[in-house]
Formats: structure tokens, C-alpha cells, sequence
């Protein structure tokens, strides 16, 4: 039995045991579960978050509404044309559905928590400021007065 | 006799389950990139409240106004966006009392005084401002605060403005207070 390059050294090295696998695969499934958030609701239009060094991040995630402003994504170009919209949950919207959306949104948090509500204003960077400060004056009107302007840290995508 | 021969449940095949689930999170997966530049808009002024006098004394507020070509004016001068934090900085500071530069009062906070500077710093846009420009304009004004929050931190505390406690953040936001405002959108309208 010399121990390098017997004749029988073939037949000692042992199985790798794949007990562990599972463990292994579960650790790394129950970092992705938590991690994870599902995507609730189809872009409906493009947008790519401008950069910003200051960026903070956003406490309460769940506490926030969505209001997506951009061009159509390429397939319902051809029915909504270039110009920038406004995605509110699954459809194009208009300023006017604004106050609606706030109000679901409200009825949707419990009573103490509505008045942390922020609106997370995410904006494609090449849209002009006329529409977004129109979504503006309207969430001012609508008392919603807690925004985030969406943005991302340099050198990421 | 009989316990002995439950035959074991063969376990190779959970590897495979947990590489489905696994492969299906992986697949649905959204890092979180809820991150941005958080502010509170103004409320909507009463309409049967007269307008009281909201004139800010002149030295106490600076205009940083974009137009529709993305230029950048600051106090009536063109100005390139990189020097927009330290003129800020200095105007929110005025570390030397110039008489043109905004004034300060004395605040208490928590049993002891500070300078606070009354300075405001009024943003003003065009309808056709691009998206872009508006946040890395705004973007600089608010690292402008966070360097006077973390100078204000260093002289205080000794520590930087994102290490102190909860407590001593909430004192240094006072003193150096984010005031920015968003003007109303009537002041640059649709006027060409």
C-alpha cells in the first residue's frame, strides 16, 4: 500500500458523500427567499433611473406607491406612441387617475401607517421635467407630500 | 420486528427539489433598488388664506434655476454644475458673517445654542428640463448638506454625520437644516 500510485490506491479513495448537497442548496435557496421581491405588476414602460452619488435608501418598502413615468416599451410603441406616460399599477394613466391611485393606495395601509406613505416617483431619466412637475402639483393637491425621487448609485445598473 | 422494516424514504431527490425552487426564486428575483432622493413637497397654500408676506429677506435665499437647455444658473450667474456644491456650501455656511450671504439665529436644541443659518435654496425648472439634469442639480444640493452635516458632526461629536446615534442626527439635522425648496411650477410655467 504505498500511498501514492498503488496498484489497488484506485479502490481506497473514498465516495464524496452528497448528504450535504441539499443543506448547501437549501442555505443558498433561503438567501434568495429572502432577498426576493416578486414583481407585482408588468413595466409598462421604460425606465432607466438616472444616477445620483446621495442616494438614501428607502425605509419602509412597503409603505411606498409606485408611479412609473416613461416611453412605452417597444411592442405597445405602436399603440401608445414615443411620448412619455404614466404607468399607474398595470395600465397608462393620467394625471387625473392620480388621485384615485393615492386613495387606493391609502385605503390599502392600516390607519397609523398613512401618513408615512411615500410615493416613489420612478422617472426615466430623458423624460422632460414638464410632466413630472404636473405629477407633482397633483400629489400636492392630493396631500400625498411624502415623494422619492427614484435613483440609482453610480456603477450600477 | 415490524418497526425495523419501514423502509427509509430515499432523500437524493431533495437536492433536486430545493435546485427548483432555487432556480425559480433565482429566475423572479428583483435585487432591491428602492433607493433615492427623498423630499417633502410644500403643501397647497389655502386659497382663502390671504398670502401672507412670504418675503424671504433677499440675502437669505439663492434661485438655482434650469432652463430648457439644461444650463444651470445659480443667483443670476451661469454656472457649471461641478461648482454648484461649493458655492452652496458656502452659501448655507457663510463661514465669514458676509453681510450678503444668508443670516443665522441662534437655536436651542436639546439645552444647547447653535447657529442655525436661515438660508433657502429655492429650485426652479422649465417644463422642458430634462429629467436627467434635474436630479444631478438636485442631487448636488443635497450633498452640499451632507458635507455641512458631517462638518457639524466632526465638530460636535467627533464622528461622522452616519455613525452617530439616533438622537444626535435628529440635533444635526436641526442645525443644518435640508432647506430646499421645489418653487411652484407657475413661477416658470409655460412662459417662453
Amino acid at each position: 500500500m504505498s500511498k501514492f500510485g498503488g496498484s489497488n490506491s484506485k479502490k481506497d479513495v473514498p465516495g464524496i458523500s452528497s448528504g450535504s448537497l441539499s443543506d448547501i442548496v437549501f442555505m443558498l435557496l433561503f438567501f434568495f427567499m429572502v432577498t426576493t421581491q416578486l414583481r407585482e405588476t408588468e413595466n409598462k414602460v421604460i425606465v432607466k433611473l438616472p444616477e445620483a452619488t446621495e442616494a438614501a435608501k428607502l425605509e419602509r418598502k412597503d409603505l411606498s406607491a409606485n408611479i412609473n413615468i416613461g416611453t412605452p416599451v417597444r411592442h405597445l410603441q405602436a399603440m401608445y406612441g414615443t411620448d412619455a406616460r404614466i404607468q399607474l399599477n398595470d395600465s397608462f394613466k393620467t394625471i387625473d387617475d392620480i388621485r384615485d391611485f393615492i386613495a387606493a393606495e391609502r385605503d390599502a395601509m392600516s390607519e397609523a401607517e398613512r401618513s408615512l406613505m411615500t410615493v416613489n416617483l420612478r422617472v426615466d431619466e430623458d423624460v422632460r421635467m414638464g410632466i413630472v412637475s404636473d405629477v407633482k402639483q397633483e400629489l400636492r393637491r392630493c396631500s400625498a407630500l411624502k415623494i422619492m425621487y427614484a435613483s440609482r448609485k453610480p456603477g450600477k445598473e | 420486528m415490524a418497526k425495523k422494516k419501514t423502509p427509509e424514504i430515499n432523500s437524493s431527490s431533495t437536492a433536486d427539489i430545493a435546485f427548483l425552487l432555487l432556480c425559480y426564486f433565482l429566475m423572479t428575483t428583483t435585487m432591491g433598488d428602492q433607493s433615492g432622493l427623498q423630499r417633502r413637497l410644500p403643501p397647497i397654500p389655502d386659497k382663502n388664506q390671504k398670502v401672507e408676506d412670504q418675503k424671504v429677506n433677499r440675502r437669505n435665499i439663492v434661485i438655482v434655476r434650469i432652463n430648457s437647455a439644461d444650463k444651470l444658473f445659480a443667483g443670476n450667474e451661469a454656472m457649471d454644475i461641478v461648482f454648484l456644491k461649493e458655492k452652496m456650501k458656502e452659501f448655507l455656511a457663510n463661514p465669514n458673517n458676509d453681510p450678503n450671504l444668508p443670516e443665522k439665529e441662534e437655536k436651542e436644541i436639546e439645552g444647547k445654542t447653535y447657529m442655525v443659518s436661515k438660508g433657502v435654496i429655492s429650485l426652479q425648472n422649465d417644463r422642458g428640463t430634462s429629467y436627467q439634469a434635474y436630479i444631478a442639480v438636485q442631487n448636488e444640493l443635497v450633498k452640499a448638506v451632507n458635507e455641512l452635516r458631517d462638518e457639524f458632526s466632526m465638530r460636535e461629536f467627533g464622528r461622522r454625520f452616519s455613525v452617530l446615534t439616533e438622537d444626535q442626527q435628529n440635533i444635526v439635522k436641526k442645525a443644518v437644516p435640508q432647506n430646499i425648496s421645489e418653487a411652484e411650477p407657475k413661477d416658470t410655467g409655460k412662459k417662453k
